[in-house]
C-alpha cells in the first residue's frame, strides 16, 4: 500500500492540523498542571479565600494559644465569675467557676480541633482504602466491604458514636475512635463509587492492556482521579466531626471537665444562660463558625476541581 | 528432533523479524467464544446467556489491515478485547505470529500486551485526566523499565509522528485537546510499546469527518513507516472500504463473511452484507435509497435465532436456516480467501436457492 489515495481532500499539512485543531479556553489555563489549575480557580473565589483564612487563623489561635493570652485557663475565681462580655482584663467575659472566655476557647480550640480532623482522617486512611478495594475489585470481595458498611448505616451517626462511646467509656481517645468509626462507613461509600466509575473508563484497559499490573494501576491511575471526590467529601465531614464532638461532650462522653473544650464549655455554661446568655452562647458560636467554614471551604474545592466540566 | 529432557539443547534467540516466518499469520484467533451470564432472581442465578462472541475464527496476515464491520451489538468490541485480553475468553486460541498465548511453550498474556495494542473509540475517556499528554505517553515504557530520559525522547519523538508539535503539547492535559488531538495522543501512546499490531476500535468514529480524514491518513503514514497490522473495527463502511485489505463481517457474535476488500464491497455473497451495503447512503440522486433494505433492530444476543442468527431478517429464510447453522466455508467460485456462512451458498445443503456443486 504506497500509493494510497488520501481519504477524501483533507490531507492538510499537519502543521495546519494542530493550530486549526486548538480549542477555544482560557489562555492562562493552558498547559498548566491540574493542581495548579485548581488553585488558580480557588485564588479567584473570594468566599473560599475568606472562609480559608479564618480556618487559618483558628488553627493558629489553637497553636499559639499560650501567646495569645495572658490567663491560665484552668485559674479560675469566684470573685470575677460570670462577667459579661467586654469587662476590661476580659473581653469575652468570664465563665460559671470565674475563668477566662478568651483563654479558654483559645485552648479549647486545640481539642476541638483535634476531635473535629482526627477522626476525619482515620475514617479517610481506612475507609478510602477499603472503598477504593471494593471499587476496584468489585464481585464478591466489593458485596462483603459494602454490605458490611451497609450494618453500621443501620444506625443514626450520632447514636452510633454515644452507643460506641458508652461502651468503651468516657475520654478524649474513646471519643475519636468512636467518632472515626462512625465516619468510615459513608467514607467507604464515597470511595467505592468514585472507584467503580472510574475504574470503567478506557484509560483503565490501556493501562491494562499495556501489561500495567493491578497495584501501579490502583496508584498511578485510580488515586489521582478518585483523590479530589474523597478530600472534598471528608472536609465536609470535618464541620459534622466537631459538631458531633461538641455533642458528644456536651453528654459527658467526650471530654471531662476540668479541660477546655468547646463543647463542654456549652455544657457548663448552660446553666450561667438567663444570667450571661451572650457569654454562654460563644463556644456555640466559635462551633458554628468553625463547621460552617469548612463546610464552605469543602463546596469551594468541590466547585475548582471541577474541571472535567469543561471537557 | 526432540532432546532428552535432561538434556538442555542451546537454542539462540530468534529475532523478532524473522519469528514466525513471512507467511505465518500475525494472529490466528480460532473459535473464541464469550458468553455473559445474566445474573436475576432471588438466588442470583444464571437466567441468561448474552452470546456476545460465538466461536469466531479469523486470521491477521503480516502487514495487512483487516477491517471488522456490523451493526452495533455484534461483538465487534468484545472480539477486540478478547484478542487484547481485556476480557477473559469463555475457550478459544489465539496465536501470536506462531506463538498460542498463555500456553505452554507459548508466549504468555504479558507478553502478547506488548505486541499488541489498542485505540478505543472514545478520546477523552482513554486517557487519564490527570496526566499530562507526555505523562500518558511515555507512563507503559517507564513501566516497563525504559529509562526515564529514553522514554521521554521516544515520547517526542511520537508526537512529531503523529502531526503534534511537542513543545507546544507535551505538557498539556487530556482536556485541553480537540478530539481529534487526543485520538492522535492515543495513537502515539499505543504506539510507545512499539507494537506489531494495532487494534483500532472505531478510533475515528467519534471524530468530526474532516479530522476523522486527517487522523486515517495519519493511520495510512504510520503503517507504512513502521511497519503496522492493523485491526480495524468499524461501523463505517466507507472508511473500511478505505483502509482495509481485507474484510471480515460479522453479525451477532458470528462471523457471516469474509474477503479481500474489493471482493466483499463489489460481490458481496451473504445476504446481511448485501444489505448492510444497500443500506450506504448514495452521493448520486438518481439512486437513492427508496425501500429499506433491513427493517427492524437485530434480535437480542439473550437468545439468538436457531440455526443461522440472519434467518429472522433474512428474505430467503427457509426451514434448513432454522435447523443448522451455516458453517463459514469458501465459496466455489470466488477466490479461496472469500468465504461465506450462508446455506445458499453450500451445495446440496437443503435450501431451495443453494447453489449445484461448482456453478452458481
Amino acid at each position: 500500500m504506497t500509493n494510497v489515495p488520501a481519504y477524501a481532500e483533507a490531507k492538510g499539512g499537519q502543521a495546519q492540523v494542530a493550530s486549526a485543531e486548538v480549542r477555544k479556553q482560557p489562555a492562562n489555563e493552558v498547559g498548566q498542571g491540574y493542581w495548579r489549575t485548581v488553585w488558580g480557580r480557588l485564588k479567584r473565589d473570594k468566599v473560599t479565600m475568606t472562609v480559608t483564612f479564618i480556618l487559618l487563623m483558628i488553627i493558629l489561635m489553637a497553636i499559639f494559644a499560650p501567646f495569645v493570652t495572658a490567663y491560665d485557663p484552668y485559674a479560675g475565681g469566684i470573685m470575677r465569675r460570670l462577667k459579661p462580655v467586654g469587662t476590661p482584663g476580659h473581653w469575652l467575659g468570664t465563665d460559671e467557676t470565674g475563668r477566662d472566655m478568651w483563654t479558654r476557647i483559645a485552648y479549647g480550640a486545640r481539642l476541638s480541633l483535634l476531635t473535629g480532623i482526627l477522626p476525619v482522617g482515620v475514617a479517610l486512611a481506612v475507609g478510602g482504602l477499603l472503598g477504593i478495594v471494593a471499587g476496584y475489585a468489585g464481585g464478591i470481595v466489593n458485596t462483603l466491604i459494602m454490605r458490611t458498611m451497609d450494618v453500621f448505616y443501620a444506625f443514626p451517626s450520632i447514636l452510633l458514636a454515644i452507643a460506641i462511646c458508652g461502651m468503651l467509656g468516657s475520654g478524649m481517645t474513646n471519643a475519636i475512635l468512636a467518632l472515626s468509626i462512625v465516619f468510615i462507613p459513608p467514607m467507604v461509600r464515597i470511595a467505592e463509587s468514585v472507584t467503580t466509575q472510574v475504574r470503567t473508563l478506557d484509560f483503565v484497559d490501556a493501562a491494562r492492556a499495556s501489561g500495567t499490573t493491578t497495584s501501579q494501576i490502583i496508584r498511578h491511575h485510580i488515586l489521582n482521579n478518585v483523590m479530589g471526590t474523597i478530600l472534598v467529601y471528608a472536609t465536609s465531614l470535618i464541620s459534622i466531626s466537631i459538631v458531633l464532638s461538641a455533642g458528644l461532650s456536651f453528654l459527658g462522653l467526650g471530654a471531662k471537665p476540668p479541660e477546655a473544650e468547646w463543647g463542654l464549655m456549652l455544657t457548663s455554661l448552660r446553666q450561667a444562660i438567663y444570667v450571661q446568655p451572650l457569654v454562654a452562647a460563644i463556644p456555640g458560636f466559635m462551633i458554628f463558625i468553625t463547621s460552617m467554614c469548612f463546610n464552605l471551604m469543602s463546596d469551594g474545592f468541590r466547585g475548582a476541581m471541577d474541571i472535567k466540566l469543561n471537557k | 528432533m526432540s532432546a532428552p529432557a535432561s538434556y538442555k539443547v542451546y537454542m539462540p534467540p530468534v529475532p523478532e523479524e524473522i519469528r514466525g516466518g513471512k507467511a505465518q499469520p500475525l494472529l490466528i484467533v480460532d473459535k473464541l467464544k464469550k458468553h455473559f451470564p445474566v445474573r436475576g432472581g432471588v438466588l442470583n442465578r444464571v437466567t441468561a446467556v448474552v452470546k456476545a462472541v460465538d466461536d469466531v475464527t479469523f486470521e491477521v496476515q503480516k502487514g495487512e489491515v483487516l477491517g471488522i464491520v456490523g451493526e452495533s451489538g455484534c461483538g465487534k468490541s468484545t472480539t477486540a478485547r478478547l484478542v487484547m485480553q481485556l476480557i477473559k475468553p469463555d475457550s478459544g486460541t489465539l496465536v501470536y505470529d506462531g506463538d498460542p498465548v498463555g500456553a505452554f511453550r507459548g508466549i504468555s498474556v504479558s507478553q502478547l500486551r506488548r505486541k499488541v495494542q489498542m485505540v478505543f473509540q472514545e478520546s477523552f475517556a482513554s486517557l487519564n485526566p490527570r496526566l499530562s499528554i507526555s505523562d500518558s505517553i511515555s507512563y507503559a515504557p517507564k513501566m516497563h523499565g525504559t529509562a526515564r530520559a529514553e522514554a521521554e525522547e521516544r515520547t517526542e519523538r511520537l508526537l512529531r509522528d503523529v502531526g503534534l508539535n511537542p513543545a507546544q503539547f507535551a505538557r498539556r492535559y487530556p482536556h485541553e485537546l480537540s478530539g481529534g488531538q487526543r485520538q492522535r495522543v492515543n495513537i502515539a501512546r499505543a504506539l510507545a510499546l512499539e507494537p506489531k499490531l494495532l487494534i483500532l476500535d472505531e478510533s475515528v468514529s467519534a471524530l468530526d469527518k474532516s479530522v476523522e480524514a486527517q487522523v486515517l491518513n495519519l493511520l495510512v503514514e504510520l503503517k507504512e513507516k513502521r511497519d503496522l497490522t492493523y485491526m480495524f473495527i468499524s461501523h463505517d463502511l466507507n472508511v473500511v472500504e478505505f483502509i482495509s485489505d481485507r474484510v471480515l463481517v460479522m453479525y451477532l457474535g458470528k462471523v457471516v463473511e469474509t474477503g479481500p476488500v474489493d471482493e466483499i464491497y463489489r460481490n458481496p455473497r451473504h445476504p446481511y452484507t448485501k444489505a448492510l451495503l444497500r443500506s450506504k447512503p448514495s452521493f448520486d440522486p438518481a439512486h437513492r435509497t427508496t425501500e429499506m433494505p433491513l427493517t427492524g433492530d437485530p434480535p437480542s444476543p439473550l437468545n439468538p435465532p436457531s440455526g443461522c442468527r440472519f434467518r429472522t431478517r433474512c428474505a430467503f429464510a427457509e426451514s434448513i436456516c432454522a435447523a443448522t447453522a451455516p458453517e463459514l466455508d469458501a465459496t466455489p467460485d470466488s477466490p479461496p480467501q472469500h468465504a461465506v456462512a450462508c446455506h445458499m451458498f453450500v451445495a446440496g445443503s437443503g435450501h431451495s436457492r443453494a447453489i449445484s456443486g461448482g456453478l452458481v
